[in-house]
């Protein structure tokens, strides 16, 4: 296993009190728990995955995902075991959503 | 030598003592036509000499196993050199007859399942590829340079003339036939039974020597089937941007899919999101296609009106039976396939062919070549390339060949439409886009001439990743195609390393559409909306009339 | 989609409960962000769940109150660990302690976590002892198995200790699996590859017509709502705890099975021997059909 965190500051979208989680983890896939959490306004993402050595692949992920929804005061912790790039931005994007209460 | 001291039927003197040959020793026990399956032994090393060019039916599907297997069993010190021409290696004893000396050189088409046992033998040099081709190309040489001195095919039954039935799994019997025949080679059929009266004459039994009613029926791969229930919800995604972004897009209406997940979820989807956006009636109507049975559903809410087929289907010849207006069924109501000729259809009568790869280079050259695995291709090479010699013209084709000469100054040309659909990672987070395809290094090492390559950049019109289509038509310099390419293989390293300025440019020019680019609602891309989410769902769909084979079953 | 379409087999545990039960009234007890993982798991360098694969909490059924878990069937085939097993125990103790009317359990597992030995196999016991507390109780302890991992091992005993099971036909229910039952026995006693075979024998048709399951429905959330409120009435009807009259009527008709069919080595021949007609045509009927077909031949069962 390996971890991996990101902090990104300058967000601008704020989240609803009530946590949420996304995803099983099973093979291929993750899930993700997104809170919303005083942090000086930063967006902090915790992964724990099962794919070792991805540093640089998880990096540009996140930084998509932050240019995309600009979250502040977010805490978001990922359990991965072994998803592609493709299925965890999937999930990401699937995590916000249903937080700001987009139809799933 | 004088003109007149030549002579100019050796090839019809050395048939007939061959059959001279066989007929003394079977004696008796030849009957008609007919051999006993004891004796085939006796037949084979009787028919057959050193260094024979030999046809073995290893077709896509279709197996003449009993053949294959009494070819491997034969005596080496009296048959060997044998020059093996063959569709596909599926079988074991297809490796058999090299590792044990019988056969020597090989000229092939596909070899799936026995590419690593093709690799090997390559290696130790009891395998000599003559050349890898696709399967039309291969047909062709049989009557041009490769003629069959025997060909070893199979068939469903034979009457007592020797006319063959091959009924729903025809394959690529009638061209190995043909020219098997027609240059006075001996024609040898293993059928599951002989009959009094065939359901039809596929074959005429003049063209064939020898019939052998084999013990068990031959046996047949069901390759074109897939479990709905392991489509992917990224599967399901790109399977919604091909629909909008590219059939509704250039109104595709005759079309062949490579077989794989991907395009078993386009097929799922036509009677449900493609139904939504209305396009039936619009696309893919017409089809080169093996009676997949992901196309059950499509088939049934009316948006497939018709279907040529390279084989059939183990399971659907129930189902085909009872839907004569679309499957190619004969008057005596089965279905006949042709490979040959479905893969010429394939080539010049459809607008379009979408199919899958393992890797993709900056220029666009597909290739499922790896390492210590020599595959081939099947028929995929003939599909997705351009039709340079067709003529006839459709809106999609003219939409296409306008969209590659805008701007240019050439005289107008339609163009077949060729897709590559992939993931941007395969299993193992290995990328399916690369620097240098792994063909490079597996020519190199298997001494070919060329990298195998499985469809040429040059061919290669769209590229669609869950990212997005790249449109290549579009592009007008090598480096536009290269970032186009790199701007839809993600977070690979060939992706990362996209000159982000030139791609938002290229995505300004519609050159790379994302899914918002192309209406795709991402959140709509789940497996609900598969038409049938698992084996059963496609049995229900047909009315109980297709019977998936046992390991597709859970009931 | 079709709500009614929505298939309970391919629902994650989280939409199963979400969609099963009365629409916002679940409260999840012990959620994600409490993090209660799993002790052991870190230690293997495996991967955690938030939920250690198992979502607890209460809600409302038809306006009833009822306690609620799912397993899920995709994180470690939703095997039974020492949190996860410990929340299906508090939430049975729980439920009996507030006197909740039902407890649902929508079960999908192989069984023992087998990554958390002995604590997984004590957690597995300490739920069945809670499952006929609670029943002493006077809860009634429904069980819906529809998932594609089947309910297997010291968990498809617990399904049989509560006091009903409701299936579909792609659920599966047994102890031992069966590439078990193959290395152990041999491909001639049980060919695990056979998927038929396997759900011949495991699948919800089978158990329906021996009795071990009292209901059949489609694979739908709606189907399986609509059934576990009809199975929690009929177990309200009557006292919900395991007494030994219940015990005595089992072990008679495990006797009747036996004596029955014991010598048969196939379902089709014991299915043929209850009276169905057309045995063979059993597995591809859709749920109304089959028990239209099964209802006057099945075996009792409790």
């Amino acid at each position: 296993m390996e971890t991996l965190t990101y902090r990104f500051d300058n967000g601008t979208r704020a989240l609803p009190p009530q946590p949420r989680v996304i995803g099983v983890v099973g093979s291929g896939n993750l899930e993700v728990l997104i809170e919303s959490a005083p942090q000086d306004g930063a967006c902090t993402i915790d992964i724990k995955t099962a794919a070792v050595g991805f540093g640089a692949t998880w990096q540009a992920v996140m930084q998509d995902f932050h240019e995309r929804w600009q979250l502040m005061d977010a805490s978001i912790a990922i359990n991965d075991m072994g998803a592609t790039p493709a299925v965890v931005s999937l999930r990401l994007d699937q995590a916000v959503e249903t937080m700001l209460g987009a139809p799933t | 030598m004088s003109a007149g001291s030549k002579v100019w039927n050796t090839l019809q003197s050395n048939r007939d003592s061959r059959l001279a040959r066989a007929r003394s020793v079977l004696g008796a026990a030849l009957d008609g036509k007919a051999v006993p399956s004891a004796r085939i032994g006796d037949l084979l090393h009787n028919v057959l000499e050193c260094g024979d060019r030999v046809c073995l039916e290893g077709n896509n599907q279709k197996q003449a196993d009993f053949l294959g297997k009494a070819l491997a069993g034969l005596d080496p010190a009296r048959i060997n050199e044998l020059h093996m021409l063959q569709s596909v290696l599926a079988l074991p004893e297809h490796l058999d007859v090299f590792e044990r000396g019988i056969a020597s050189k090989l000229d092939f088409s596909f070899s799936g399942p026995q590419a690593g046992r093709v690799a090997k033998l390559v290696a130790s040099g009891q395998l000599h590829i003559g050349a890898i081709h696709t399967y039309l190309e291969l047909f062709s040489r049989y009557f041009i340079d490769l003629p069959p001195r025997v060909c070893l095919v199979a068939a469903e039954a034979a009457d007592r003339h020797g006319n063959l039935y091959t009924g729903p799994n025809t394959e690529d019997t009638p061209p190995i036939v043909e020219a098997t025949a027609f240059k006075n080679g001996i024609v040898i059929v293993q059928v599951n039974r002989i009959m009094d009266v065939l359901p039809r004459v596929d074959i005429p039994g003049d063209w064939v020597d020898f019939v052998v009613c084999s013990p068990e029926p031959y046996y047949i791969e069901p390759l074109f089937t897939r479990d709905p229930a392991l489509i992917s919800e990224i599967q399901v995604l790109m399977a919604m941007m091909a629909i909008k972004g590219i059939y509704a897009e250039y109104g595709v209406q005759r079309l062949n899919h490579g077989i794989g997940f991907d395009t078993a979820a386009i097929e799922l989807l036509l009677p449900t999101y493609a139904e939504s956006l209305g396009l039936r009636g619009k696309i893919a109507r017409h089809w080169a296609l093996n009676p997949h049975p992901a196309l059950i559903p499509a088939i049934e809410a009316g948006f497939v009106e018709s279907i040529h087929s390279f084989g059939s289907e183990l399971g659907m010849e129930e189902y085909i039976r009872a839907r004569p207006d679309v499957f190619a069924v004969g008057p005596d109501g089965s279905m006949r396939s042709n490979r040959a000729l479905c893969q010429a259809a394939g080539h010049y009568a459809c607008d379009m062919f979408i199919g899958s790869t393992l890797q993709i280079d900056l220029q666009g050259n597909s290739s499922t070549a790896t390492v210590g695995r020599i595959a081939g291709f099947g028929g995929a090479p003939n599909m997705g390339a351009d039709a340079r010699g067709r003529r006839h013209a459709s809106p999609a084709w003219l939409k296409a060949g306008r969209q590659a000469r805008e701007g240019r100054n050439t005289i107008p040309r339609g163009q077949k439409l060729v897709v590559q659909i992939v993931e941007t990672f395969r299993e193992h987070m290995q990328p399916a886009f690369v620097d240098r395809l792994d063909a490079w290094e597996l020519g190199e090492q298997a001494g070919f001439e060329i990298p195998p390559v499985m469809i040429y950049g040059d061919d290669v019109t769209h590229i669609l990743t869950e990212e997005g289509i790249a449109n290549l038509l579009l592009c007008r310099s090598d480096e536009e195609r290269e970032q186009a390419i790199r701007g839809v293989a993600g977070y690979t390293p060939v992706g990362m390393a996209r000159d982000k300025r030139m791609v938002e440019n290229l995505r300004d020019r519609g050159i790379i559409q994302r899914a918002e680019d192309i209406g795709v609602d991402k959140r709509l891309a789940t497996r609900d909306l598969l038409a049938a989410r698992n084996m059963k769902d496609l049995v229900r769909a047909s009315g109980g009339l297709y019977a998936p084979p046992r390991r597709f079953r859970n009931w | 989609m079709n709500n009614d379409m929505r298939s309970y087999l391919e629902s994650t545990a989280r939409e199963r409960v979400e969609r099963l039960f009365d629409a916002g009234s679940f409260v999840e007890f012990l959620p994600p962000s409490s993090r209660v993982i799993s002790p052991h798991l870190g230690q293997l360098d495996a991967p955690v769940a938030f939920d250690d694969g198992v979502v607890v909490g209460r809600a409302t059924l038809g306006g009833q109150n009822v306690f609620a878990a799912a397993q899920e069937g995709g994180f470690m085939g939703g095997a039974v660990g020492e949190v996860h097993g410990a929340k299906l125990v508090g939430l049975l103790r729980r439920a009996a302690a507030e006197k909740i009317p039902a407890v649902v359990l929508l079960l999908e597992t192989g069984g023992v976590r087998l990554h958390e030995a002995n604590a997984g196999l004590i957690a597995v016991s300490e739920v069945m002892r809670a499952v006929l507390d609670a029943r002493a109780a006077g809860v009634a302890v429904v069980t819906l198995a529809g998932g594609s991992n089947g309910v297997f091992g010291g968990m498809g005993i617990v399904a049989r200790c509560t006091n009903a099971i409701v299936m579909s036909e792609e659920g599966r229910l047994a102890m031992s699996g069966p590439e078990v039952i193959e290395t152990a026995s041999g491909v001639e006693e049980f060919d695990s590859r056979d998927r038929a075979l396997v759900w011949r024998t495991t699948g919800g048709k089978h158990r329906y017509l021996l009795g071990d399951c009292q209901a059949i429905v489609a694979d739908s959330v709606v189907q399986f709502r609509a059934a576990a409120i009809e199975a929690i009435a009929a177990c309200r009807s009557r006292s919900t705890a395991l007494g030994l009259a219940e015990l005595e009527q089992e072990h008679a008709m495990l006797g009747e099975r036996i004596v029955r069919f014991g010598a048969m080595s196939d379902p089709l021949e014991i299915w043929a021997a209850l009276g169905i007609e057309e045995p063979a045509t059993i597995p591809m009927l859709d749920a109304a059909q089959f028990v239209a077909a099964a209802s006057a031949h099945r075996m009792g069962g409790c």
